[in-house]
């Protein structure tokens, strides 16, 4: 059984209370402790510009040319905290409880209100830092509902607000810099963990421009790099995400936890032909307003596919507003996981529109017509621009074409309370670790989650771990353990390279991704999974033996960069397969068809699944170990979820 | 944050320099126009000369004049510096660029409007100010009646006087003078000398379309109302109306004298 | 149908920062229009791959014109023929069957190539580290509606803080300077009350990094607003000359007082 480290006591105390029986290191002490800090994104900038700041000496790491680039830097919509500056009844307990409903009871109580707790705090970081919220004409902050929230909580920065921390974070990064106290390394992928008598003492990395694979010492090694929704191929991650660093990681002995769990969003732009290479989101801040529709009729969804019929010539009794009539009291605002599944429905039925007939609409007409074009141009003008960009189609004058994608990973590595994983010393924050956010994750969750683990959570628990380690003593650089595990790294490289097959490593990922959306996507089966399993080993067999990769390691070499990653990706597919097969129950993001009501929504099932599963890496190509961590509700009680 | 390096080794100082002894040319173009408006009176260049004079013997105007002189040679040398530097920010230049498609041709060739400038300044500054100066200009002189008002020239061969004289004799005003006038209207006979003038004035034009807007935003003028006036005053003022009346002058001494 | 169209592409070669760099023409064949410009490349870099013939590297990675990574000059412009966005936000319908595409990395002394399309903008992290932060450490900062900031300081300090870091304007700049990046991080400060404290020590030690870097100076041609993907408007250029002649002429006992 797994010990998540919950302090005991009230919910409300836990955190006040853990905080002061945690140990302390003496100012003059943290100097001679070096922490490791892998990924620079909002947890990764977070932690370690508060870490130098306490006095500790930090490496970071980042495979892009600057920590600036992290995919944080991407999110649109905002960050939640219960400021309650709106007067709504906002509270760190509603915002904790709206969390952990809408995480479908699959996440941990006190981690959750943790949460909710430092909310507050990220908020005045930010604006301390300069970070340029969207403001009241009386120059207070403004704030907004999102994704369905009954409150008012959402701090924003026009749709940039992912950028804007990011750069806050940035900032304090370079700070830390300036100072000596971080040392930034670029262009550096993790390629390894290294562990000595148990404990996480260091990396391994690959710098991706000159190749060079070394070996780099810390007292404790920080995870947050992010989420592995590439492992879809299609997603709306950028294109260097991957899960390699948490992979290493896992099969150096951290627990990889609910690695089904994943959010497929719904408002993204439908994928056009086989050259995609990502998919783009559009903030789902678009359905406060747009209303979601497919034609009642498989013949005139058939007839709009052909370009027969225009959608202005269907006429109103020949829509389905499908999300309207199905949850008549949330409407077009039902959670993701929802609304996303629905979509599916319709195009699985065969309505679905646009020339592939994956897609739905989203028609901003009525809008238009109640509020005016321009006041639909203030709210949305940056998303219908980016519509515009890529599709040629003007969405002020014909409804959007819209289809879920995937958007984020609520599993990741396993961590207790403190955000230790399995291994001692090594550490998981942010879209990494699997903590907060259950089987789903609510709207301007992910960068509350990310800052609050960074700036609020692991200045405190890192500490207590370094002052039990009982020594000041530097790691030793010379112990074998940093050689061998940089050999087997180079080892790794080198047979990668040997690989001179026929295929390129986007054909067998493009492949995988197709597995994982078809059986390991918004619907899930016994049956398709078991076969997913079988065709992903398959793939997995076929990468080692007909790959292709070119170049040498002395040099930036992309097809090296993508074979390590998609090998990585193979391994983690396997297992997101076996965790969905496993959870035999639907819950949030992970629909199995056998788990349903009879309406067709999701169904929990509370007495043999309340349990995070936490997956132990055996060896290669053994079947990983389930470990269960047991999930206590003692200050919410469950119920199903219904947005009739 | 570190002690920081004297501004004039600076980027921005450097810009400041050309921003400031820019805008100091410019005030100097409007009263030299303003001056050089004299040479368009039909009155045998009595007033022109009576100001060339002046300009050239007024304590005042003569260190304004020194100050000119090294604002040229100061913006010169800035800009040359600058466009070195510039180079060496970019050795290796793309096979292709499209800057057209991004900013004005002005603004990309001030060294070249500049360089042209330079020449004509030297041109100018040989055929008018260094024979001026040289005593390679001939002589002139006026003979007003004070009664009638009426003035009357001629040429003087040999001066026995330097420079200028002004005599009243019975009621009779003689000022004697050096004929500055008469080597302008000289010297614009040259069709030559009069394209070049003309293509210089061209030059000067696109050079202030530019530079006289860029100065103020080097100098961090950025303001809702007053940005547009700087802009309307660098086209209009410095780009057209200085230019063109600059330019009027040699074709008025070709084609209408 | 989406129209396909076969290009001429004239791409920069280049093996890493030491190595002189060459034009290489490789034909894209069968491009559809409506894939994005970096989708084209992905799928030459495949037929590059299928033949065993290193594929073309380039900076790119979230696709979506946030992360600032991709920096492609196309047939002379910066993020390519349209304005106002990112390279990878730029697609094939802005070309046509037969048109011949010259690729080339940003070009300055400042970002050296460190393969094919790629370049170094290390700089730009350099500048920023040099000052472009507010001096504050985690927690024990005032609640975040102690200090109201007028909606239009706001929303212009927003403005200047939109950018993406991706050096458009130092690629589009004849004199390849880095004024519009620098200045924007000044603006973004020099607006907000929670910047001034170091206002002014701000604007001397970026401008100086800046210099430091090798970058040119701005002739105020314009070239960088009219290419930035973000709209950064030169007007921060101004703000930045203020502050930094202000701290140079008026501030010398706020700025030199520690080190």
């Amino acid at each position: 059984m797994l010990d998540s480290k919950v302090p005991a006591g009230p919910l409300a105390e836990k955190w006040s209370k853990h905080k002061f029986e945690m140990k302390l290191v003496n100012p003059a002490n943290k100097r001679k402790f070096t922490i490791i800090v892998v990924g620079t994104g909002l947890a990764g900038a977070s932690a370690a510009a508060s870490l130098a700041e306490l006095g500790y000496n930090v490496k970071t790491f980042c495979y892009q040319d600057s920590p600036r680039r992290a995919h944080s830097i991407a999110a649109q919509g905002g960050i939640n905290a219960a400021k309650n500056y709106q007067n709504d009844g906002d509270s760190v307990f509603r915002l904790f409880y709206d969390t952990i409903k809408g995480g479908d009871y699959r996440a941990r109580e006190a981690n959750v209100y943790r949460l909710a707790e430092v909310s507050v705090n990220i908020i005045d970081q930010c604006v301390a830092q300069g970070v340029p919220f969207a403001r009241e004409y009386g120059g207070l902050l403004d704030n907004r509902s999102f994704g369905g929230a009954q409150v008012s909580r959402t701090f924003y920065a026009r749709g940039q607000t992912g950028q804007q921390l990011l750069l806050g974070a940035y900032s304090a990064l370079n700070r830390q810099i300036k100072k000596g106290k971080v040392q930034s390394y670029t262009r550096h992928e993790m390629l390894d963990l290294v562990k000595i008598d148990g404990h996480a003492r260091g990396i391994i990395t690959r710098d991706l421009v000159t190749g060079k694979v070394e070996a780099h010492e810390g007292h404790a090694v920080l995870l947050c790099t992010g989420g592995y929704g590439n492992v879809f191929f299609l997603s709306t991650n950028a294109m260097g995400c991957n899960v390699t660093a948490a992979w290493r990681a896992h099969k150096r002995g951290a627990f990889f936890a609910n690695p089904c769990y994943t959010q497929i969003h719904p408002t993204c732009i439908p994928v056009t032909g086989d050259h995609q290479s990502k998919l783009t989101l559009m903030s789902e801040s678009l359905r406060n307003d747009g209303r979601v529709w497919v034609p009642k009729t498989q013949e005139l969804a058939a007839k709009l596919r052909k370009g027969e019929l225009k959608p202005a010539d269907i006429k109103e009794e020949d829509r389905d507003y499908f999300l309207e009539r199905k949850y008549p009291s949330f409407g077009n605002l039902v959670p993701r996981d929802v609304a996303s599944r629905n979509a599916k429905e319709m195009v699985d039925e065969g309505r679905g529109v646009g020339k592939s007939g994956v897609a739905v609409f989203l028609d901003f007409a009525d809008a238009i017509k109640r509020l005016g074009k321009d006041t639909v141009e203030a709210k949305y003008g940056n998303l219908f621009d980016m519509y515009y960009q890529i599709t040629d189609e003007n969405p002020y004058e014909q409804p959007m074409r819209i289809y879920p994608a995937v958007h984020y990973t609520m599993g990741g590595i396993w961590v207790d309370y403190n955000l230790m994983t399995t291994v001692p010393g090594l550490y998981a924050l942010g879209e990494c670790n699997f903590s907060d956010h259950g089987a789903n994750r609510l709207g301007a969750s992910a960068l509350m989650q990310g800052l609050s683990d960074g700036y609020f959570v692991i200045p405190y628990t890192v500490g207590d771990y370094l002052a039990n380690l009982g020594s000041f003593a530097p790691v030793d650089k010379n112990h074998p353990a940093f050689e061998q595990t940089r050999k087997e790294v180079e080892d790794r490289i080198n047979t990668l390279l040997s690989l001179k097959g026929s295929k390129t490593v986007d054909d067998i990922h493009k492949e995988l991704g197709k597995i994982m959306w078809e059986y390991c996507g918004m619907a899930r089966t016994a049956e398709g999974l078991t076969k997913a399993k079988g065709l992903i080993q398959n793939l997995k067999r076929e990468f080692w033996s007909d790959v292709k990769v070119l170049g040498e390691n002395e040099e930036l070499n992309m097809s090296l960069e993508k074979a390590g990653r998609v090998a990585d990706f193979l391994e983690l597919g396997e297992l997101m397969v076996d965790d969905a097969l496993n959870r035999a129950e639907s819950c949030g993001g992970h629909f199995r068809l056998e788990s349903q009501t009879e309406e067709g929504e999701a169904k929990r099932d509370d007495e043999n699944f309340a349990y995070v599963a936490a997956w132990e890496f055996k060896g290669e190509d053994q079947p990983e170990v389930l470990h269960k961590e047991e999930l206590v509700f003692e200050n919410v009680k469950l119920t199903q979820r219904s947005y009739k | 944050m570190s002690n920081s390096k004297p501004v004039l080794s600076s980027s921005l100082g450097r810009k400041l320099i050309m921003s400031l002894t820019g805008i100091f040319l410019c005030t100097f173009l409007v009263v030299h126009l303003i001056g050089n408006l004299q040479l368009f009176k039909n009155d045998e260049g009595y007033a022109f000369n009576n100001y060339a004079y002046f300009m050239t013997h007024f304590t005042p105007i003569k260190v304004v004049s020194y100050l000119l002189y090294a604002s040229i040679i100061i913006h010169a040398i800035y800009a040359l510096v600058l466009t070195l530097k510039n180079r060496a920010a970019r050795p290796i230049g793309y096979a292709q660029f499209d800057g057209k498609a991004n900013s004005k041709w002005s603004s990309r060739n001030m060294g070249i409007l500049g360089t042209v400038i330079l020449v004509f300044l030297a041109t100018h500054m040989q055929n008018f100010w260094w024979k001026y100066h040289n005593d390679q200009v001939p002589y002139i002189e006026y003979r007003t009646d004070l009664a009638t008002g009426k003035t009357t020239s001629q040429e003087l061969d040999a001066a026995d006087f330097r420079d200028y004289q002004v005599t009243v004799e019975d009621n009779v005003e003689i000022v004697k003078a050096r004929d500055l006038y008469k080597q302008v209207d000289f010297a614009f006979q040259n069709l030559g000398l009069v394209i070049f003038y003309v293509i210089a004035m061209i030059a000067l034009s696109f050079h202030l379309i530019h530079g006289f807007k860029s100065a103020f935003q080097t100098l961090g003028v950025s303001h809702k109302k007053y940005v547009p006036l700087i802009e309307f005053l660098g086209v209009w003022v410095f780009g057209v109306i200085i230019p063109v009346a600059f330019a009027l002058m040699p074709l008025y001494f070709y084609f209408v004298k | 149908m989406a129209q396909h169209m076969n290009l001429t592409l004239k791409v920069w070669r280049q093996k890493n920062d030491k190595s002189k760099g060459q034009f290489v023409t490789i034909q894209a064949n069968d491009i559809a229009d409506d894939m994005s410009f970096l989708e084209m490349l992905d799928v030459v870099n495949e037929d590059l791959t299928r033949k065993g013939e290193d594929p073309i590297y380039f900076d790119h990675d979230c696709r979506e014109g946030i992360c600032g990574m991709c920096s492609l000059v196309i047939n002379g412009r910066p993020h390519g023929p349209k304005y106002g966005i990112t390279t990878c936000q730029l697609h094939m319908r802005s070309f046509h069957d037969g048109q011949t595409i010259v690729i080339e990395p940003w070009r300055a002394a400042a970002f050296p190539v460190l393969k094919d399309l790629a370049v170094d903008r290390t700089a730009f992290d350099r500048i920023q580290q040099a000052g472009g932060y507010v001096n504050v450490n985690t927690g024990g900062v005032p609640d975040a509606n102690a200090i109201p900031v007028p909606k239009r300081i706001a929303d212009e300090a927003f403005e200047s803080a939109t950018c993406i870091g991706c050096g458009a304007c130092v690629a589009a700049c004849k004199n390849a300077s880095a004024m519009l990046f620098v200045s924007a991080k000044i603006s973004q400060f020099a607006l907000l009350p929670q910047g001034q404290t170091e206002r002014y020590e701000r604007a001397q030690a970026m401008v100086d990094q800046m210099d430091a870097e090798g970058f040119g100076n701005c002739t105020n041609t314009g070239a960088c607003e009219a290419e930035c993907p973000k709209g950064i408007k030169l007007s921060n250029i101004a703000r930045m000359n203020r502050e930094y002649f202000t701290a140079k002429f008026f501030r010398e006992e706020d700025v030199h007082t520690h080190n």
